[in-house]
């Protein structure tokens, strides 16, 4: 095959762009599409301090190289999910991408944090490792972009991770998630007047015109060392199997994901994103415990997820001879 | 020619010369779901892999919560 560009020799084809470049070609296109995301969906300025949520996969060290180049003010944030070796290779490899590039990073830890780790989280509340481990990650990217005073959080999230989690929510008819599906979420504050503080922050997500083999591609190519192996822990994940299917549909039909992805924001966004609005915008207030927002409750005691999830998991964990949730449940039945 | 595999790491072997899409169907893999990798440079589908190649194949699908999980 020849470079589109400049017929050169190819290392790269993209078949729903019934396209092939060069490797120089194939950089520039990769950067230009993180550009144009940032562009048409208004996802931050120039001179916004960005924090980056890094995993030491191919997605997020991508994307804080190519983010670096076009001039931002990114600061890496590596969460530390304890996940043994895995999260120790993981980790190193952010560390060592931040020291070649000469960027800022903040680590952290969720047991330092917390006192769990992702799996003792999910064998201390018999939730699914993927679920624990997603509520986590939002809960403690949005705390400490908060805490260290970023406007914007930015995640690795490609075309791939949106599809899955667009066809997953179709599925399912998860209203309340289509609502929310999009490239960019406005912060959220809480409070009226001089008590209005922000307590989401603005988050966005720039891969989202690239598919992983890109993202991966471009990794190889600018000879960026990431986390190949898969998180031990992801084995009967719902998302993966739904990605896999996909790609069996992109191979044979080569751009059925970008038409799914770019005809559900073009179409029909917008309709759940305004049922949603009209049907739950006054409930949501502030947790009782770290004051993330969360829907009100009955009672006076609304809290969120993650602090429920946590208080679950912190008085199991105090428990002398603890039970397994499975055993505990038969048992209370 | 040997082929890498990953998640886990094993080697197979593959007669050559075959082309990089054509490997790909005798393992059986999806080429949108693989990167083919040779000397660190990317190989396109209908690249030509002789007998005496070391590749590998790289999964570029990545797993973990889908928002909202």
């Amino acid at each position: 095959m020849k470079c589109k560009v400049c017929r050169e020799h190819a290392v790269v084809d993209i078949r729903r762009h019934n396209a092939a470049f060069c490797q120089d070609h194939f950089l520039e296109h990769t950067r230009n599409q993180v550009a144009r995301a940032i562009k048409e969906f208004r996802m931050f300025r120039a001179d916004d301090r960005l924090l980056l949520a890094v995993s030491g996969g191919k997605d997020s060290l991508a994307l804080w190289d190519i983010l670096i180049d076009l001039g931002y003010d990114v600061t890496g944030f590596y969460l530390d999910l304890g996940i043994g070796g895995y999260s120790h290779r993981s980790r190193d490899l952010s560390i060592s991408f931040a020291e070649r590039r000469s960027a800022k990073l903040i680590v952290r830890s969720i047991e330092t944090e917390h006192g769990f780790t992702v799996p003792e989280l999910s064998a201390l509340t018999g939730r699914v490792p993927c679920s624990g481990c997603g509520l986590s990650k939002r809960y403690e990217f949005n705390r400490a972009a908060l805490e260290e005073g970023f406007e914007v959080l930015v995640t690795g999230h490609n075309l791939d991770d949106e599809v899955a989690t667009l066809f997953g929510n179709v599925l399912h008819w998860n209203t309340e998630m289509l609502a929310r599906q999009m490239p960019v979420l406005n912060e959220r504050i809480l409070g009226e007047g001089d008590d209005a503080r922000v307590a989401l922050v603005r988050k966005t997500k720039p891969l989202v015109k690239l598919s992983e083999r890109e993202t991966a591609a471009y990794a190889v190519l600018r000879g960026i060392d990431y986390v190949v192996e898969e998180c031990p822990m992801v084995e009967g994940n719902t998302h993966h199997h739904y990605k896999h299917a996909i790609t069996q549909l992109e191979e044979s039909s080569p751009g059925t994901k970008s038409q799914f992805y770019a005809g559900f924001l073009r179409k029909a966004a917008d309709r759940f994103r305004d049922a949603e609005v009209s049907a739950d915008d006054t409930e949501i207030v502030a947790c009782i415990s770290c004051g993330a927002p969360t829907v009100r409750r009955d009672t006076n005691e609304s809290r969120c997820s993650f602090c429920k999830t946590k208080a679950l998991a912190t008085k199991r964990k105090a428990e002398p001879a603890r039970r397994s949730p499975a055993r505990r449940r038969k048992s209370e039945a | 020619m040997r082929v890498k595999l990953r998640n886990p790491d094993r080697v197979v072997e593959v007669k050559g010369p075959k082309t990089v899409v054509a490997m790909l169907d005798e393992l059986d893999i999806l080429p949108e779901s693989v990167l083919v990798i040779k000397d660190r440079m990317l190989l396109t589908r209908d690249e030509r892999v002789d007998d005496s190649d070391e590749v590998e194949v790289r999964p570029v699908l990545s797993g973990g919560a889908g928002e909202g999980e």
